[in-house]
């Protein structure tokens, strides 16, 4: 078949019907890969709320938004119960200070407030130094079973209680905060919910 | 045998990071673990093998002056479809790799790739200029990836030798030392090149 002449008529058939043609083929593939896409991301969540909390047996209750002053965006409060009882909660935190930008955790707490666990849900730090933070703060700067009552949740350097990671001083503070912040959410949703 | 040769070429001749330079962008970004360096080299290699076929087979309904917005849609067509598959079925990969996913539309190997061979040659000899290229491409990023990751990070595909607690030199995980890391690659490869073509 020879090549088509570049007429006006032959450019606008021709971009047309590839056009019409991608977005068909994109259509059917966005249908076939909507399930399987929303079904990844609600596990992931699911599975990082329920990771994080003191007992895993837990019930997820439905989530409550607590605004902070100083904070645009809500922290979501998933509060857990067993046997009707509330023996906790996942927090949705972040704080907008890290080095690369927004750093988002889920952060478990028990019933007094000491952290049981966490997960960093999104971050843009550096890797090989502010990226350590997944496993620092279970590690060397350990913040478990800790209780933001007692201990104060900012690096050593700015007169707080837990040890940097090293060389990530900003990612530290940023990740510290929004710990505190989680843990000041939760109060605050005790003290409404009484 | 010809269609070898088309391969090889794609692997050796004209390997798009070491005698190219071609796509530089995505290189140096996302090679920053073996596992990375591989992912987006395949992640590529899966475009540009389409892409080639698509732009080989419908290259007589395109009319010359509009070749390259219809490339761009066929190329962009494929790295959606790419991506909403990576996102439903192997969404750890997509999360690492990031923006890059999107930004193959506009890696420059692959509108090179379809321009100078695809709208030439049939589509057998298309997808074997792709799986070539591709398979270049892959193998540079990953080899890149290893060396940033082994000295950068003491591991290699995340497997560490050296103690956990150590860390490597931190420079090669960062953006400059992709640069260095490169470099060196490619001074090494020209060497190996020159030595074989002398014989």
């Amino acid at each position: 078949m020879a090549k088509l002449e570049s007429t006006m008529k032959n450019m606008v058939l021709s971009l047309t019907l590839i056009a019409l043609v991608a977005s068909g083929l994109l259509g059917a593939v966005y249908a076939l890969t909507k399930e399987p896409i929303e079904t990844t991301n609600r596990n992931d969540k699911e599975k990082a709320i329920k990771d994080v909390l003191p007992d895993k047996s837990a019930i997820v209750g439905s989530p409550k938004e607590i605004s902070m002053e100083g904070y645009a965006d809500p922290f979501v409060i998933y509060p857990a119960t067993l046997n009707g009882q509330l023996i906790g909660a996942t927090v949705e935190t972040y704080d907008n200070n890290g080095y690369g930008g927004k750093i988002k955790i889920m952060v478990g707490l028990k019933l007094d407030g000491s952290i049981s666990d966490y997960h960093i849900l999104e971050t843009s730090e550096t890797p090989g130094l502010g990226a350590k933070a997944e496993d620092w703060f279970r590690d060397k700067g350990n913040i478990r079973d800790k209780n933001p009552e007692t201990t104060k949740f900012s690096p050593t350097k700015d007169g707080g209680d837990i040890d940097a990671i090293t060389a990530s001083t900003i990612t530290s503070r940023a990740f510290l905060t929004a710990v505190q912040k989680a843990y000041e959410a939760f109060k605050e949703y005790q003290n409404t919910n009484k | 045998m010809k269609g070898m040769k088309i391969v090889l070429n794609g692997l050796i001749k004209e390997n798009p990071t070491f005698c190219l330079l071609l796509g530089m962008c995505p290189t140096l970004a996302t090679t920053t673990s073996a596992i990375n360096g591989m992912g987006m080299g395949l992640c590529t290699m899966f475009v540009l093998m389409c892409s080639n076929m698509a732009v080989s087979a419908i290259k007589n309904l395109v009319p010359d002056k509009v070749r390259i917005p219809a490339f761009v849609v066929v190329i962009a067509t494929f790295v959606t479809i790419l991506q909403l598959v990576l996102q439903a079925y192997v969404p750890a990969l997509n999360k690492s790799l990031g923006i890059f996913i999107p930004l193959i539309v506009v890696n420059c190997i692959i509108l090179g790739r379809a321009e100078a061979f695809a709208s030439k040659h049939n589509v057998f000899d298309s997808l074997l200029d792709g799986i070539g290229i591709g398979l270049g491409f892959t193998l540079a990023l990953t080899l890149l990836g290893s060396v940033r990751e082994m000295l950068g990070a003491g591991s290699i595909f995340g497997w560490k030798f050296i103690s956990a607690d150590s860390d490597g030199i931190l420079l090669f995980i960062l953006p400059p030392g992709a640069f260095i890391a490169l470099g060196y690659l490619i001074a090494i490869v020209n060497r190996l090149r020159a030595k074989y073509e002398k014989k």
